[in-house]
């Protein structure tokens, strides 16, 4: 490679500059053809997104006999499906509204707990000096490779049953009710969410200038004060990405919900709802579709709307790891 | 019954009760962390004016309390990780070498029971073909995008387009996907794109998701539709960060845009590149969802973590259950190293 670049750019140097300006015509050609070449898959990948939205608007017997691609020869519109899919009467309807209901108590303590408990571990990680420190760390951050599958069964005895240990009742069973169940979700959402937190926040907290943390410990700060009035203020970023991730995590998350919440309007999120639906009636389009874009809608408004916190949050996790 | 949002209220009572036991503990945790030192500090204060005004001995000034610190930083985490995760792994481990109700030890008898039933068998190729082929189609086309898109007008657009299927639950996902596969009779009007594009060039519409083993390839569709975006902004970002003076050296030495991909680009995003696929790998040896929503895992599109779910939790065979998911933990281990590995050669090379 290195004997052979030398004689290329020489070649094209001697040539002078005619070729240079063909190839500067070229290249703005070529950078032509990749723009509209990467627009027009952009917008393929937008299309299967753009006929559900579209379809959940038209009327029930429009999607179930004709394309949705015939609105643009024949447009119909109407809300209709999601006023049957959210509020309607009938059990078949899908009465969403009350499932989004529970999708938001699920997810915003399951956000709010992990953030907070994980922002104090990766400071005292990062920034308090104690024995056994950098094993810790590892330990904690090796978890991140333990698929959630592996708690699930002993974790669901662990609600229903409590903890007994050689005949001894240690921990009594949770035994939950109705709405109640959120906490169990909560619960696990927030076990197997620090890991990943803990190993997110650490990144940025570890990066903090330790000269501003030892002006600090001179001035006779404790750690609790420099946490509180140093620490989170700056990696207000970090907990944003990280919040936002957890969110969406949360929002999107089918397994967990399965499991620890059950299947009724009481506790079940959107995502068990729809996953039901498209199983029992996956013929009833009219509500599969304005269903599944109820349930889009507030991840998509968060992510485009935060999208910026987000990326830097994902390059974080990834990259540096 | 209209919607009623009296019914409601347990719910936002409930949600409520979340919040105040969130700020009870976390604010109790810092405010115990706040006022205990300062109490000794005090403390420590008084016996040092009682030491100077009385002439005694100075109290000896003791090490400052950094392990008690740490120790309440940690015990959150700390707790909830070895309750919800170290200890039920474990116990996972140990239910694998149980029977269905978890009442006598049978050995190895859960994992003979995966490599011998058909169905089984089934199920762990299907997990070995998604495992294959969403990182190598997803990361290709992510690559591909970036590069393509790499200084282009409406980059950011373009790419937010593409990366969008991210915010969408694969529960969303694949119902879009079911609608594009959706299968009306030859006689009607298709409602599905796909059936409409096959008949619009002249052939039959098909049932895409009964077809084994061609469902299969259609349900990776759906992942690699939402995770190449994730490939695609990672990559991209690493292309970026390739020093723009390396770039112009190469293109002052009038070297040919395939050969900058290969020799340029490439061993500058290799780092970048193997994380993509790591993660990808992983993600996809614990996809769930898309097969559930999709095919609820019948005509032989069943993969790992679905028929775990089915086992432990359908047919309540804890030990089977049990024995898969150790299994998808073996899994991801190898996948693991490899990436320790690099990380090590990356750091001493």
């Amino acid at each position: 490679m290195t004997t052979a670049t030398p004689t290329v750019g020489a070649g094209a140097q001697a040539t002078g500059k005619p070729t240079s300006a063909a190839g500067r015509v070229r290249s703005r050609l070529n950078s032509r053809t990749a723009t509209l070449v990467s627009i027009v898959i952009a917008l393929l990948w937008t299309i299967p997104t753009f006929g559900l939205f579209v379809s959940s608007f038209r009327p029930e017997a429009e999607i179930k006999s004709t394309g949705w691609w015939t609105v643009f020869t024949d447009p119909q519109f109407t809300l209709e499906n999601y006023q049957d899919v959210l509020f309607g009467a009938s059990s078949s309807s899908g009465q969403l509204a009350s499932y989004f209901i529970n999708s938001l108590a699920i997810t915003i303590p399951s956000v709010l707990f992990p953030l907070a408990f994980a922002s104090l571990a990766a400071y005292a990680l990062a920034w308090i000096n104690f024995r056994g420190r950098d094993w810790l760390y590892i330990a904690i951050f090796a978890m991140q490779i333990v698929p959630l599958q592996m708690a699930l069964v002993p974790l669901l005895k662990f609600f229903s049953t409590g903890v007994t240990v050689a005949g001894i009742q240690l921990l009594p069973a949770w035994n939950l009710v109705d709405e109640q169940k959120f906490a169990q979700v909560w619960f696990a959402h927030t076990c197997f969410a620090l890991p990943f937190a803990v190993f997110l926040l650490h990144n940025f907290i570890s990066q903090l200038p330790r000269d501003l943390m030892e002006a600090a410990r001179v001035d006779g700060a404790t750690h609790p004060k420099i946490f509180r009035t140093i620490v989170l203020p700056l990696i207000t970023p970090a907990l944003a990405a990280f919040g936002i991730f957890q969110f969406l995590w949360v929002w999107n998350d089918l397994l967990v919900a399965l499991i620890f919440a059950g299947g009724g309007n009481e506790t079940a999120p959107l995502t068990v709802r729809l996953a039901e639906m498209a199983g029992t009636r996956g013929n009833e389009w009219q509500r599969l579709t304005a269903g599944a874009f109820v349930s889009i809608v507030v991840p998509l408004v968060v992510f485009l709307s935060l999208q910026r916190f987000f990326v830097r949050g994902l390059l974080a996790g990834s990259v540096k790891g | 019954m209209e919607f009623d949002f009296a019914e409601e209220q347990p719910k936002f009572l409930m949600l409520m009760y979340g919040l105040i036991a969130f700020v009870a503990v976390v604010g109790g945790l810092l405010l115990l962390l706040d006022v205990v030192p300062a109490w000794f500090a005090r403390r420590r204060e008084a016996q040092l004016i009682a030491a100077s005004t009385g002439g005694g001995p100075l109290p000896r000034r003791r090490k400052p309390r950094e392990g008690l610190f740490a120790l309440f930083f940690l015990l959150p985490t700390l707790l909830l990780l070895s309750v919800g995760l170290v200890v039920p792994a474990l116990r996972t481990v140990l239910l694998s070498f149980m029977d269905a109700g978890s009442d006598n030890w049978v050995g190895l008898r859960n994992y003979g029971w995966m490599f011998s039933e058909d169905s089984i068998v089934r199920v762990l190729l299907n997990t070995l073909i998604w495992v294959l082929l969403v990182p190598l189609v997803a990361t290709t086309f992510g690559l591909l995008y970036a590069v393509m898109v790499d200084k282009a007008r409406f980059e950011s657009v373009a790419k937010s387009l593409i990366f969008l299927p991210m915010a969408i639950s694969f529960v969303g996902a694949s119902i879009i996907w079911k609608f594009v596969y959706a299968y009306r009779s030859e006689e009607q009007d298709q409602i599905g794109l796909l059936n409409q594009i096959v008949v619009s060039l002249g052939g039959e519409p098909r049932q895409w998701l009964l077809d084994s083993p061609l469902n299969t390839f259609l349900l990776i569709v759906i992942m690699v539709w939402i995770q190449a975006g994730f490939a695609m902004v990672v990559l991209s970002a690493a292309i970026k960060a390739i020093p723009a003076d390396i770039v112009e050296a190469a293109r002052l030495d009038g070297v040919s845009p395939w050969q900058m991909f290969w020799q340029i680009t490439m061993p500058s995003i290799r780092p970048a590149l193997i994380v993509v696929v790591v993660t990808l790998s992983i993600a996809t040896l614990k996809v769930f969802d898309i097969v559930r929503t999709a095919t609820n895992g019948n005509y032989d599109t069943s993969v790992i973590a679905n028929e775990m779910y089915n086992q432990a939790f359908r047919y309540g065979e804890n030990g089977q259950g049990s024995a898969l998911a150790v299994f998808l933990f073996i899994l991801v281990i190898p996948i693991v190293i490899y990436q320790i590995r690099n990380l090590r050669q990356q750091r001493e090379g």
